[in-house]
């Protein structure tokens, strides 16, 4: 009977954003979301439950109302969220979102796995799960795309640049996942309705005694100068022709002339 | 001002390691202080000269005969220490998948903050790292400083040129890997298909997408890469749904920035563009004259890839002749 614990981002929904003039984004309004690869941590959570018949329970600290989004991972099959909610959250980076978690977890009690994302979707810096794996003293395998536990011998193949890497560790550990794990399900009428009696269980950052000072921009390493969107400084010229001869004749000449093909 | 000490580079891949140098070399410079970079594993005795030609003022060199393919304790262990040891001010750890976990564990360890996959880094007039790094999936990107030391930033391959080498004296110390025991147990490796593999390190590539209707289709984009010396690759879907290749360029795949990247068949989704915004020139063919991807696109040809692309393989013949 595995307890999993799948952490989970409120991300950012990507390919709403928009830029103001001066090319800022605007991230106010856009709508948030299960940051795409927690939400394959999620299935791969519920898929082993189902086959191991354990519990899953997620985890998300978020300055913003996160709950709608839990209410969500609530009905594809976790079991209880909880929701570390406080503004003092505002402006921490990684490693202070990473030490909030890791406190969290340590209240939420006995593990065997965690599961994450193998980064998320707005910030992609891949260093929760890693971050985590340290703060909590166990071992992590990131880049996971298949996961096969048995009693305490858990299995993981990684997806690599060049390769791929099957290996073994023993529980309590961590996974972080990739997009390509599982197709995570869309929840039926009735799961979400069920999900509505589940519990979400709130925290303040006092209720896990984490002092002011380890999160927010005193307890971060880095600190944002800018956020802009990307200038784009393509030169969109239209190669046009009457024949797909005359169309390649164009390009390949144009390609000559800039020096990168050929001699 | 604060008191630098040095700069430290550190891959497991050879080729980022001397455009870590690269890279290094200029911050150092700027903050005129040390360059060191780390080499760690089995063959150790024989690349550290290179380094030094490359760039750096000192070598760590650390035999460590088991380090193979993993993420590897004894590599975080090792590195771990000897920040802790020597403080360097800067860290830069090149931007693979096992060294953007390495380098999220020392941060962790350490206690201190860490920035992916940087796509510039300089030196402001205060004497600070400055850095930049794509987020929101290409939408966005965020520059970015530290609060803490030491800094530790991961930088993708081809970001920066590798120097010319030249005849330089350096420092090469031999050091002991610290002892400690794996947690992992790597039971097995399999490679990818070798034509997956290269197209980060590739000149030129030819990305293919759903316009294209079979595996098979793929002969004509594979005879182009042929001709121009550069590799094949896909979006998402051609691996994930259609299984027919194992990688691709994109934001959950590879980030190339090739000199020339010639999309054929390909909308240029957001995810797909957050691969490949870097490349230098973007030729990109498609039927559809409202594709997002002639936004991104040096040169735009609109029509039937199954057309232009054998159209190109017979001018570039001709051309090259
Ligand atoms: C979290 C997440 C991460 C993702 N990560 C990635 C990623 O890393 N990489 C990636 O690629 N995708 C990624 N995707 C998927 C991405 O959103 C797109 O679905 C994908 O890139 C589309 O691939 P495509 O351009 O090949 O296909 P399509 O969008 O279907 O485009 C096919 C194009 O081919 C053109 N075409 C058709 N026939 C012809 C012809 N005969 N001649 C010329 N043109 C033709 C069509 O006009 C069309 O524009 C991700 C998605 C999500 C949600």
């Amino acid at each position: 009977m595995p307890r999993i614990i799948v952490c989970l981002k409120q991300a950012i929904d990507v390919s709403q954003l928009k830029a103001d003039a001066n090319g800022r984004l605007i991230t106010a309004g856009v709508s948030r979301k299960i940051s795409d690869f927690d939400k394959n941590a999620l299935e791969e959570a519920v898929r082993l439950k189902e086959a191991l018949d354990g519990e899953v329970v997620t985890v998300t600290a978020s300055v913003e109302d996160a709950k709608t989004t839990i209410r969500e991972a609530l009905a594809m099959g976790g079991d209880k969220g909880y929701f570390i909610n406080d503004e003092a959250l505002q402006n921490s980076d990684t490693l202070a979102i990473s030490f909030v978690l890791a406190e969290a977890i340590k209240k939420i009690g006995q593990f065997d796995l965690i599961l994450c994302g193998e980064a998320s979707i707005d910030g992609f810096s891949a260093q929760v799960g890693p971050r985590l794996a340290e703060l909590l003293n166990i071992p992590v395998i990131t880049y996971g795309r298949k996961i096969c536990l048995e009693g305490s011998v858990l299995t993981v193949e990684r997806i690599l640049e060049d390769r791929y890497e099957t290996v073994k560790a023993s529980t309590p550990a961590i996974v972080t996942v990739t997009k390509e794990i599982n197709e995570p399900r869309i929840p039926s009428l009735m799961a979400i309705m069920k999900a509505s009696k589940k519990e979400i269980v709130t925290w303040r950052l006092t209720d896990l005694g984490v002092s002011p000072g380890k999160v927010g921009e005193a307890g971060s390493g880095i600190r944002i100068l800018d956020v802009k969107a990307p200038k784009v400084e393509r030169r969109r010229v239209l190669i046009e022709g009457e024949t797909p001869n005359e169309i390649a004749e164009k390009l390949v000449k144009s390609l000559i002339q800039e020096g990168v093909v050929g001699r | 001002m604060k008191e630098y000490v040095s700069v430290w580079v550190y891959s497991e891949n050879n080729n980022l390691m001397l455009e870590l140098i690269s890279c290094g070399r200029s911050l150092s410079d700027t903050l005129k202080i040390e360059l060191t970079a780390v080499l760690i594993g089995d063959e150790a005795e024989g690349k550290a000269d290179k380094l030094v030609k490359y760039g750096a003022d000192k070598v760590f060199m650390i035999n460590h005969p088991t380090l193979k393919e993993s993420p590897d304790e004894i590599c975080l262990a090792t590195l771990t220490d000897l920040i802790a040891t020597h403080k360097p001010e800067i860290l830069l750890i090149g931007s693979t998948k096992n060294g953007k976990e390495l380098a999220s564990r020392i941060a962790a360890r350490l206690e201190t903050g860490c920035i992916q996959d940087c796509s510039y880094l300089t030196i402001n007039g205060e004497g600070q790292l400055i850095t930049k790094r794509v987020v929101y999936s290409g939408n966005a990107v965020v520059t970015a400083t530290f609060s803490r030391s030491p800094h530790i930033a991961t930088v993708p391959l081809r970001t920066f040129e590798k120097l010319e080498p030249t005849e330089r004296k350096g420092n090469i110390m031999k050091l002991e890997a610290k002892a400690v025991k794996p947690r992992l147990d790597v039971v097995s490796v399999s490679k990818m298909e070798v034509t997956d593999v290269k197209v980060e390190e590739a000149r030129i590539v030819i990305c293919g997408g759903r316009g294209i209707d079979s595996k098979e289709d793929f002969k004509p984009l594979k005879e182009l890469a042929q001709i121009l010396e550069g590799q094949v690759s896909n979006t998402r879907p051609l691996a994930e749904d259609r299984k027919w290749f194992s990688g691709w360029v994109g934001l959950s795949g590879k980030k190339i920035k090739p000199t020339v990247y010639i999309g054929c068949g390909i909308s240029g989704m957001i995810q797909h563009v957050a691969g490949m915004r870097d490349s230098k020139i973007v030729v990109a063919i498609n039927k559809d004259p409202e594709a997002a991807i002639f936004e991104f696109a040096d040169y735009m040809v609109v029509g039937d890839l199954y057309e232009i692309v054998p159209a190109i393989v017979k001018e570039l013949k001709k051309a090259l002749d």
